[in-house]
């Protein structure tokens, strides 16, 4: 087995069919990426969106009778 | 207890613990195949005598058309375990597999339409495989079209499941019948279904790239489930607690 | 559409009425095939509709690709078979909809008689309302489209099976979609790709009665996947209500 090309201007354009080869690889590797990447995106979104909910009712919490802010949890259950 | 395992596999936060510690070896593995695959390919493959190095689009082309129609499969079969055995993770499962094989299939699409040009002058041909191919997007997409509809989770996750087995019970039809719609359209000059048997040292390449596909695609489906599963369950206990903790 | 109330309050009687047929052990199915068809006939405009539709659509055709005889006979029975595909489908929204929302839809999946036999008569009507008169008006589009004379028979015997398959599984995409409030588009989007088999026969079946082979295999073809759709669509239809009308 040895490398099929002199060089890598030779690699690159694959005897004129390089820029097919390279788009086609190009493409799926994007896609690819974007399948790995999208979901870690909206994680960290979700985490973002947590956060932020999580501080308004920290505050809310803080105002508010200790009774109340029980059935308040009870009923976000 | 012999069916435990089996409940447990239906339990989110179950598996949204457990696959954590499966991520960083399927990431691994996939990258390494993938990786190892495409310098192989692309590299150290030989040429073909015909069509040049335009077939060497043949290492994403086949395994991603490959994994596209598994990946329909895979699919209907979690949405069926979904409707029988009402399992809240294998519907989470079903519909991370969509957007997963709606791209593959693009990708397949793709890749075949630019492998097309400089092997037959076109890229488009109404080939038989090419065109089933389409409409297995279109599948896809009506599936994916149709999740989003409705405003109730539970209700888009069992409408779903059901015409993704409908789905399943026509794919065979479709595609026998778009076979038969090809040889009767057959233009005498394109021959694109060669059976001729591939030399080991293009096959093993493309072996280590499907390999790599199906960890990929392991990989993909689990993130994409753990995300579906976090955007879910966000409000029940352990969910914000791992939330919280930043994991 | 003049008197709602009559139109609303009628399939509760029929269906309470088929309950006691039912108890004293008459044929439940008979009873519904004639209060759907009934049913039907009193919304004569839902009926007009498809058909005007269709010999619309057909007569832009030439003013769309110019009035060459020749051209207009090539594209004939493709034209004619892809626009009877899309009335029918159009048609196909509002088959479960108004049951749905005066919840006599609810009402069949909780009578004693299984609601396959319900979707089934329900889907026989909409054939009977929509298929039989699109396969018995496109001969005289074939004439107008200048269809080659050995293609009429065959245009009407493939329309007249290939739309009872059409109606059937477009039940299956209606009865998913019936719960939303906009489901126009989406239905088509689900169900188009399941209509390629029928597609690629009927127009098969017609092309060769035009070349002037024998259509007979094609034609036994479109019976057998009406015969498998008869026996499963209705099925899937009836788990889809279930799913759609569980709130």
């Amino acid at each position: 087995m040895e490398f099929q090309f002199d060089g890598l201007a030779d690699f690159l354009a694959m005897n004129g069919h390089g820029p097919y080869v390279w788009a086609a690889y190009g493409i799926t590797l994007l896609a690819m990426a974007g399948l790995i990447v999208q979901p870690l995106l909206a994680r960290r979104q979700l985490r973002r969106e947590f956060r932020r909910e999580q501080r308004i009712h920290a505050r809310r919490a803080g105002r508010r009778q200790p009774g109340r802010r029980a059935a308040e949890g009870a009923l976000a259950e | 207890m012999a069916w435990q395992w089996f409940h447990r596999l239906g339990s989110p936060r179950w598996f949204y613990e457990k696959s954590s510690g499966w991520l960083p070896w399927l990431a691994g593995a996939s990258l390494l195949l993938l990786a190892v695959g495409m310098a192989w390919g692309l590299g150290f493959a030989p040429q073909d005598a015909k069509q040049g190095n335009s077939y060497r689009i043949i290492y994403i082309h086949v395994p991603a058309a490959f994994l596209a129609l598994a990946g329909y499969y895979l699919m209907a079969i979690s949405g069926a375990i979904g409707l029988i055995w009402k399992m809240k993770l294998s519907f989470v499962v079903m519909r991370a597999a969509a957007p997963i094989g709606a791209a593959l299939t693009f990708v397949a699409l793709f890749t075949g339409a630019v492998w097309g040009k400089p092997t037959w002058g076109t890229y488009w041909v109404w080939d038989a495989r090419i065109t089933s191919m389409l409409i297995l997007f279109l599948l896809y997409v009506g599936m994916i079209a149709l999740s989003r509809a409705f405003s109730r989770e539970q209700l888009a996750d069992k409408a779903c499941a059901l015409l993704a087995l409908v789905g399943t019970v026509n794919i065979p039809i479709i595609y026998k019948s778009v076979d038969w719609w090809f040889t009767l359209h057959q233009p005498a000059t394109i021959k694109l279904t060669e059976s001729s048997s591939i030399d080991p040292s293009m096959f093993y390449p493309l072996l280590t790239m499907i390999a790599g596909f199906y960890c990929f695609y392991a990989w993909a489906l689990i993130l994409q489930t753990r995300t579906l599963v976090l955007q879910r369950e966000w409000r029940t206990q352990w969910a914000s607690q791992l939330l919280g903790e930043g994991r | 559409m003049s008197t709602p109330e009559a139109t609303r309050q009628a399939p509760r009687v029929d269906v309470a009425r088929n309950l006691a047929a039912r108890e004293r052990g008459g044929p439940g199915f008979v009873a519904l095939l004639r209060t759907e068809l009934l049913l039907a006939l009193r919304r004569r405009a839902d009926i007009a509709n498809p058909l005007l539709f269709f010999v619309t659509v057909l007569a832009l055709l030439p003013l769309g690709v110019g009035p060459e005889p020749a051209l207009l006979a090539r594209l004939a029975p493709g034209m004619i078979w892809v626009m009877a595909l899309l009335a029918t489908l159009l048609s196909q929204e509002s088959l479960f909809r108004s049951d749905f929302e005066d919840g006599s839809l609810e009402q069949l999946t909780l009578a004693p008689q299984p609601l396959y036999f319900a979707v089934l008569a329900k889907v026989a009507v909409h054939w009977l309302v929509t298929g039989l008169p699109l396969a018995m008006l496109s001969p005289l589009l074939g004439l107008m489209l200048n269809l080659p004379p050995g293609g009429y028979i065959c245009l009407l015997l493939s329309l007249l099976l290939g739309t009872a398959s059409l109606s059937l599984i477009g039940a299956v995409g209606a009865a998913l979609t019936v719960a939303l409030r906009r489901p126009g588009l989406l239905l088509a989007l689900i169900v188009m790709p399941l209509y390629v088999p029928v597609l690629i026969f009927g127009t098969g079946a017609v092309q060769a009665a035009l070349d002037g082979y024998a259509y007979s295999v094609q034609l036994a073809i479109l019976a057998a996947l009406l015969a498998g759709a008869a026996a499963l669509a209705p099925l899937a239809a009836a788990g889809a209500i279930r799913i759609s009308t569980d709130s």
